[in-house]
């Protein structure tokens, strides 16, 4: 971007800019992961952690006394930590290893940002945020409320500043406290220029007075710039422009200091006579930036060089199952996410017979969706696809079940006076179940409401086609097969089919969580992949679609079923959809394969718990497994689990790449045959969806546990909803975007290390291809890997090449049972192998 | 029954000081301790309670012991029970129980898992202070340690900003309250001639004795108490406060603001009734109080757009109507009113976070809820009535005009007292007091009756300085404790006493004025200090922020030092006809607090000033 001091003042160019630097989260029932460094990710890795920590004053990276003490925990190794110093600093090494282990540097300087607007309170001693915040957010919060307030903002239809326009002219009492503001409201046309112009003076500092004044409560600022992007996204319709905040802000400065100063004050360019620091100008790296580089580069390759080691000592596997395995066979799709880790690789230990793969959890399939009852259509696909397709359902019980405690008339005088006195009691028993006998209730954001399993879904579309608010409702015959095809392509499974394929999505649940849409489907907009997973499954069981499979030479036999589900990722319970339908003879496999899967959650909650401080993994798994369910539904649990924390991998290739080792629920897992695309087509459109949607995980993780203050939500434990859409502390405060500490606190704050399974050439090829996915990985926002699927040598994405890599580490430990392991800490765990994965 | 009476405020008195020593790290020992005194107190409770209801709910009265007595002056504590004691006791405990058991978990791996959980149960000890007070002083140490506990919980998140620039602005309320408290027991002293006990207001022939000759008196005794009330339980004007208390973890706000710590100006109503009960001009006050609150207010919680300011103004509204209860006389239903709104509040406060999920679920199936309009009114009036709510009616800058604003305003008038001035000035000056009052009968008459007044009012003066100070951390530290001593060179002109009463009640402030001093000068030769912004040290220095903290306590005469007992002892000796004295010395009093809280939130607590860790936005 161009950011020089210029005497002219784009109004559209300055808004522009300021909307790509806020953060860019969605209200909370639309929360989608995203990199929260967005606005810099035109820039290489660390040199945008240094512009974004001088700019905004953001944290970027753990500090040298995080990173001194892995070193010393051994968490960053001390080989790996040569290696990297030998690559990057060659005959320095040396010294820049004293450097990193002892050398003390400065504390960070002060951020640019708010240095130009603090000059108020030095010149003019007026504190204007004190002032002018509270008022401000109570007002944008009345006007923006989703369904808080009884009382809602009235005339609200007209837009913001004709609404306040409206109120103004029509009551007796005003916003402001002084004629001067409010007559700029009434009798002029508020253009931003002459706002600005009152305030600052000297057009040079309008651009830089806005950023100072939008980013000292980039929470407010930032939800209302994703509103005005995204209006559907508020089910009460509002429409707010970050400009119209602005003008208001600016009148509300005026009023604050016209209230304080009188009317003789000047604008702030007269008081400057040492111009404050360029904002965007260019930060050079110094010897603590690079310090901080090398470290972040050893921690990394610390783990990274391990899965990579992992990957080599691996024992081949053949391609496809051997024959004469026990037990029952059956293949099974999940999500890439980080979460099926474990449980696919349970469900492969307990039935050796079976195949896991791995793909984006909305299953191919993009789509509206709407519930029996629903009066809106909920997205159920990645955030940037826009569908033109609707999937309803038909024939669902109830789900709109009541709390009292939610009434609007408690909070009424009269209402309250008798609420309190009769259901006021009623709460004190009901407190006393939810402390000592947690149970779901109304309150409860459970994944399987998402959809009725009793219920049916409409997949198939009329002959023609009926369009629904300009949505087709249903998929034709040759859509569904698009859509089958393409999945099962990309994940390689076209051949072997067993008798029973499962397609399991996946959802979260929890109770007290304003960040509830956060633990679901990223892949499905925050939503439960069941409609997906269930929908796939109705569209590959259709014989028309299997008939125009065959004839594009994809067979599926007839004996083959496609079962949905959906894995509650929370409770670790799995549903299956449309049971009833199983052709004859498939029922008693089903059962079989049921109490499996039964077996692998157990084991799965078991292996989770052990980040649970509070549950004791060493009993045994059903015991576990019942205390798991329990966070699910506990008023009192911040952490009912802990999500995408310690993400660090994304593998996309065949299962039998990293099939064998234990990556502790570390990584994506993206199934892939490289010889069923030779030409790589499959893969730039896998590449297309995982890098930013996994990056985007990862990288919000990343960044919200180095500075949980500003770039995360800080602790959610004084959090308070407002208005529907965000969370702030306390009543006056700004809202928190990000992630709350409790979702992060255990995560490594490490990139993601993407590794392909293809030809390095091939892979070079479709990059150039496809530049903005390659810039993900050019820029090192992802680290990526290559592995020759037929020689498993690795190849390391460096400035545009991928170098041979060789693993530092040299043996990896074999782990005969884990069971112990997991009870022995709660820490991240090296790479292991597992034995004899196969049996 | 009455030998047990103690145990309800010695379990978690223990209990709080065994939680003191408890490893930092080590939660389960921690939560455990907790739980087992809330549980201990429940047993307690139900036990106890039950074989007093089956002795037929007998008012028992003890007096326990005797802390300070001289001619014409006892300072007892004093425990009292009866129906509105037990309620409170049986609401209390059962909310503590339920509370502290859903803190364990919640609280889990949060920094500052031990200082919230002690000071829960330091709050639960002044509450069970205060509700089994048998006389007005007992209830005063209770109202004390509830009012530096909420300080303490707000501030929890001490290294953010909105929650010490709030936990200033209620402990500035609270002040209000304590003064108004002060200046009631004052007045009492004048009226009965002795510390008087709550059981002794139930005679009504004496109280109606009393009252019938000191009218003016009665209605200022009254007046004060109301004042008290009403700041404690968020009543007009100082409604604002209860809101932006909600700055700790939810739970904390869930049991001192949605319930105990809110409803104690209910209690102190109910409790003092007896003495006004015939006092119409009283009962009058009080209903109009609460009459004005619960319209205002529920207008207020109408437009509240954030889930526990909703609960908050909804709360304040409900205690309104209690008052309206109170003043009509209709106690058993203000009692039952309290309890059913305390469990509510509870409640909806612990479930405030579940409102995104059920709400957005609600209006999913079943379509935007219509909201209110007010209707009734015409629209005019409508959109003024919605703006004003919106804006709280300016409340909260009422209370910063009314309150900041003059303090400063007269605290910047003072800019010509520089310290070189106050040293070369303000010191002679004592000393030469302390001599006049060494030959005070050579003074003429007029000349004696003023100089209280004079001497006061410079303390104040002083004090003043102190609050607006923005440099010279320790001078202003002085400057406080310098308004004691000129406070008690006042009231030693004023009537003839011992020695010993001056030298109790500066002997702790004395003490505590030293300590922080040796404080701040051990602090200011590592870090540079002013008064002009948060520093936030509390996360370096956190041992000498404690022991800043009760230096700070002391010197404000909380009751850990027997200047506590002093304060009241001085005061007793201001004359009933002195309105002007007590009021200098009272305001005196006021700004005192709030000059030495501001000094520990300005050094120690706030954003820190070290950049090397991630800290939170100002507006965060």
């Amino acid at each position: 971007m161009h950011h020089v001091v210029s005497s002219s003042f784009d109004e559209h160019q300055v808004l522009h800019d300021l909307k790509h630097y806020l953060p860019s989260q969605a209200p909370l029932k639309d929360f989608i992961h995203h990199n929260s460094l967005h606005a810099f990710d035109d820039q290489p890795f660390f040199e945008a952690l240094r512009h974004a920590s001088a700019i905004f004053g953001y944290k970027t990276s753990l500090s040298l006394e995080e990173y001194r003490s892995l070193y010393h925990q051994g968490r960053i190794s001390d080989d790996i930590l040569l290696h990297v110093l030998t690559r990057e600093a060659g005959e320095q090494a040396g010294e820049w290893r004293t450097r990193l282990l002892s050398t003390p540097y400065d504390d960070p300087a002060p951020p640019r940002i708010g240095a130009l607007r603090a000059r108020w309170k030095q010149h003019a001693a007026v504190d204007l945020d004190a002032v002018v915040h509270p008022l401000l957010f109570r007002v944008v919060c009345s006007y923006l409320d989703q369904g808080i307030a009884i009382w809602r903002f009235p005339v609200a239809e007209q837009g913001f500043l004709e609404a306040l326009r409206t109120l103004e002219r029509s009551s007796m009492s005003s916003l402001f406290q002084t004629r001067r503001a409010r007559s700029l409201l009434m009798n002029s046309a508020c253009h931003l220029p002459d706002l600005l112009g009152i305030l600052v003076g000297d057009r040079v500092w309008y651009e830089r007075y806005l950023f100072d004044q939008q980013f000292a409560h980039q929470g407010w600022s930032g939800l209302i710039s994703a509103i005005e992007d995204h209006p559907e996204t508020l089910l009460i319709p509002r429409p707010l422009s970050l400009h119209d905040l602005v003008v208001f802000e600016c009148l509300l400065e005026i009023d604050a200091l016209e209230s304080a100063l009188g009317h003789s004050w000047e604008p702030l360019s007269a008081h400057l006579r040492t111009p404050p620091e360029g904002l965007f100008a260019p930060v050079l790296p110094d010897e603590k930036s690079e310090a901080l580089r090398l470290w972040q580069l050893s921690f990394e390759w610390s783990y990274f060089d391990q899965v990579l080691a992992g990957l080599r000592q691996l024992p081949p596997l053949p391609p496809s199952q051997p024959t004469g395995v026990s037990g029952p066979r059956f293949q099974a799709l999940f999500c890439i996410d980080d979460r099926e880790c474990s449980f696919r690789r349970y469900l492969e230990q307990l039935a050796p017979a079976c195949e896991t793969f791995g793909t984006p959890g909305f299953f191919g399939i993009e789509t509206y969706y709407q519930p029996d009852g629903g009066k809106f259509y909920t997205k159920v696909c990645p955030a940037p696809v826009t569908p033109r397709h609707l999937i309803y359902e038909t024939g669902a019980g109830t789900r709109n079940d009541r709390d009292p405690h939610f009434t609007r008339h408690a909070h009424t005088a009269h209402g309250g006076w008798l609420i309190s006195q009769t259901l006021g009691y009623w709460s004190a028993l009901k407190l006393f179940w939810q402390v000592f006998m947690p149970g779901a209730g109304p309150t409860t954001a459970s994944a399987l409401r998402h959809m009725d399993h009793t219920a049916q879904l409409v997949v198939k579309s009329d002959e023609p086609p009926t369009i629904q608010d300009g949505l087709q409702v249903g998929f034709t015959v040759a859509e569904m097969a698009d859509r089958v095809e393409k999945v099962l392509r990309s994940i390689g499974l076209v051949r072997d089919f067993a008798p029973l394929v499962y397609v399991v999505g996946h959802g979260a649940s929890s109770v007290n969580n304003p960040h509830y849409a956060a633990y679901d489907c990223g892949a499905c907009s925050g939503r439960a992949g069941s409609v997906n997973a269930r929908a796939f499954a109705i569209m590959a069981n259709t014989p028309a679609v299997r008939h125009m499979l065959h004839a594009r030479g994809l067979v599926i036999p007839e004996e083959t079923w496609f079962v949905g589900g959906l894995r509650d990722t929370t409770r670790d319970d799995v549903v299956f959809y449309d049971t009833h339908t199983l052709p004859g003879g498939l029922d008693t496999l089903h059962a079989e394969i049921n109490l499996l899967f039964e077996q692998a959650l157990d084991l799965n909650a078991k292996e989770r718990s052990r980040r649970f401080e509070m549950v004791n993994t060493a009993r045994s798994a059903g015991k576990v497994h019942q205390q798991v369910r329990l966070r699910s539904v506990s008023i009192f649990e911040p952490r009912p689990e802990l999500n995408h924390a310690t993400n660090a991998l994304c593998i996309i290739g065949r299962r039998s790449l990293s099939r064998g080792l234990f990556l502790d629920r570390r990584s994506f897992l993206n199934s892939y045959d490289y010889q069923q695309d030779p030409d790589g087509i499959y893969l730039a459109g896998i590449l297309q969806a995982a890098a930013p949607v996994c990056g985007g995980i990862n990288l919000e993780y990343y960044f919200s546990r180095v500075d949980n203050e500003k770039l995360g939500a800080g602790s959610k434990l004084p959090h308070n909803v407002m208005g529907l859409i965000g969370v702030a502390n306390g009543i006056d405060g700004d809202l928190r975007p990000g992630l709350p500490v409790q979702m992060v606190e255990v995560h490594d704050p490490v990139r993601l290390l993407m590794i392909i399974e293809h030809q390095p050439e091939v892979v070079l090829a479709i990059l150039a291809q496809h530049p903005a996915t390659a810039a993900w990985f050019a820029l090192e926002w992802i680290l990526l890997v290559v592995a020759e699927p037929e020689t498993r040598s690795l190849y390391c994405y460096q400035s545009g090449q991928l170098v041979p890599y060789h693993p530092v580490t040299r043996h990896l430990e074999t782990i005969p049972d884990l069971a112990p392991l997991l009870a022995s800490r709660q820490e991240n765990f090296p790479v292991y192998l597992l034995h004899n994965p196969s049996l | 029954m009455t030998a047990f009476l103690p145990v309800f405020v010695l379990i978690p008195a223990i209990g709080f000081c065994i939680s003191l020593i408890l490893p930092r790290h080590h939660e389960r020992l921690i939560a455990g301790l907790t739980f087992a005194v809330v549980t201990l107190q429940l047993l307690a409770v139900v036990i106890l309670g039950s074989v007093w209801l089956y002795q037929g709910h007998p008012v028992t009265d003890i007096k326990e012991i005797v802390l300070y007595r001289t001619a014409g002056y006892e300072f007892f504590i004093d425990l009292y029970v009866d129906r509105i004691t037990m309620v409170y006791l049986v609401v209390g405990t059962i909310l503590a129980f339920l509370v502290i058991r859903y803190s364990h978990h919640y609280l889990h791996r949060e920094r500052g898992y031990k200082r919230f959980f002690y000071t829960i149960l330091f709050f639960f000890t002044g509450y069970n202070l205060t509700i089994c007070a048998g006389n007005l002083e007992t209830l005063f140490i209770g109202w004390e340690i509830l009012g530096v506990s909420s300080f303490l919980l707000i501030a929890f998140y001490r290294n953010r900003y909105l929650p010490v620039k709030h936990a200033v602005k209620v402990f500035s309320i609270y002040r209000i309250g304590d003064v108004g408290i002060l200046l009631a027991m004052w007045m009492s002293h004048h009226l009965w001639h002795e510390n008087i006990t709550f059981q002794q207001l139930l005679n009504y022939e004496r109280v109606h004795e009393h009252l019938a000759q000191h009218s003016w008196t009665g209605t200022f005794i009254s007046l004060m108490l109301l004042l008290a009330a009403a700041a404690k339980s968020a009543q007009l004007p100082f409604s604002s406060w209860l809101p932006r208390a909600m700055e700790g973890p939810t739970p904390s706000s869930a049991i001192f603001y949605g319930s105990l710590s809110v409803h104690i100006g209910v209690f102190l109503m109910l409790r003092t009734f007896p003495f006004w009960e015939h006092q119409h001009i009283m009962r009058v006050a009080t209903g109009l109080l609460g009459l004005t609150t619960a319209l205002v207010t529920t207008g207020i919680a109408r437009v509240q757009t954030s889930a526990k300011s909703q609960i908050a103004y909804a709360s304040i509204a409900q205690i309104g109507l209690m008052f309206i209860e109170i003043a009509l006389g209709w106690r058993h239903i203000a009692l039952f009113h309290f309890a059913g709104n305390a469990f509510l509040r509870t409640y909806q406060l612990l479930i405030s976070p579940s409102i995104v999920s059920y709400r957005i679920r609600e209006q999913f199936y079943e379509g935007p809820q219509p909201g209110y309009t007010a209707a009734f009114l015409p629209p005019r009036l409508r959109l003024t009535l919605y703006i004003l709510s919106l804006k709280e009616w300016n409340l909260d800058s009422l209370m910063y005009r009314l309150l900041w604003n003059p303090l400063k305003w007269a605290g910047n008038r003072l800019n010509f007292l520089t310290h070189d001035r106050v040293l070369t000035i303000v010191i002679p000056a004592y000393l030469l007091g302390v001599a006049s009052r060494w030959y005070e009968a050579w003074l003429p008459g007029w000349l004696r009756q003023g100089l209280p007044v004079l001497f006061a009012a410079i303390g104040l003066m002083l004090v003043l300085k102190s609050f607006t100070a923005r440099h010279k951390v320790r001078m202003s530290w002085l400057l406080i404790l310098m308004n004691h001593y000129w406070i008690a060179l006042a009231i030693s002109f004023n009537e003839y006493f011992e020695m010993e009463h001056t030298l109790l009640y500066l002997s702790g402030i004395t003490l505590a004025g030293l300590t922080g001093y040796l404080c701040l000068a051990w602090l200011n030769r590592r870090e540079s200090l002013d008064l002009a912004r948060f520093h936030g040290h509390i996360y370096e220095y956190a041992p000498a922020a404690m022991i800043f903290l009760l230096a700070c306590l002391g010197i404000t005469g909380f009751p850990i030092t027997p200047s506590c007992i002093g304060e009241d002892l001085i005061l007793s000796h201001i004359h009933e006809d002195q309105l002007l004295l007590a009021g200098v010395v009272a305001l005196g009093l006021i700004v005192d607090g709030l000059a030495a809280i501001r000094i520990y939130a300005r050094i120690f607590m706030g954003p820190h000033i070290k950049t090397y860790h991630p800290s939170a936005y100002r507006s965060a």
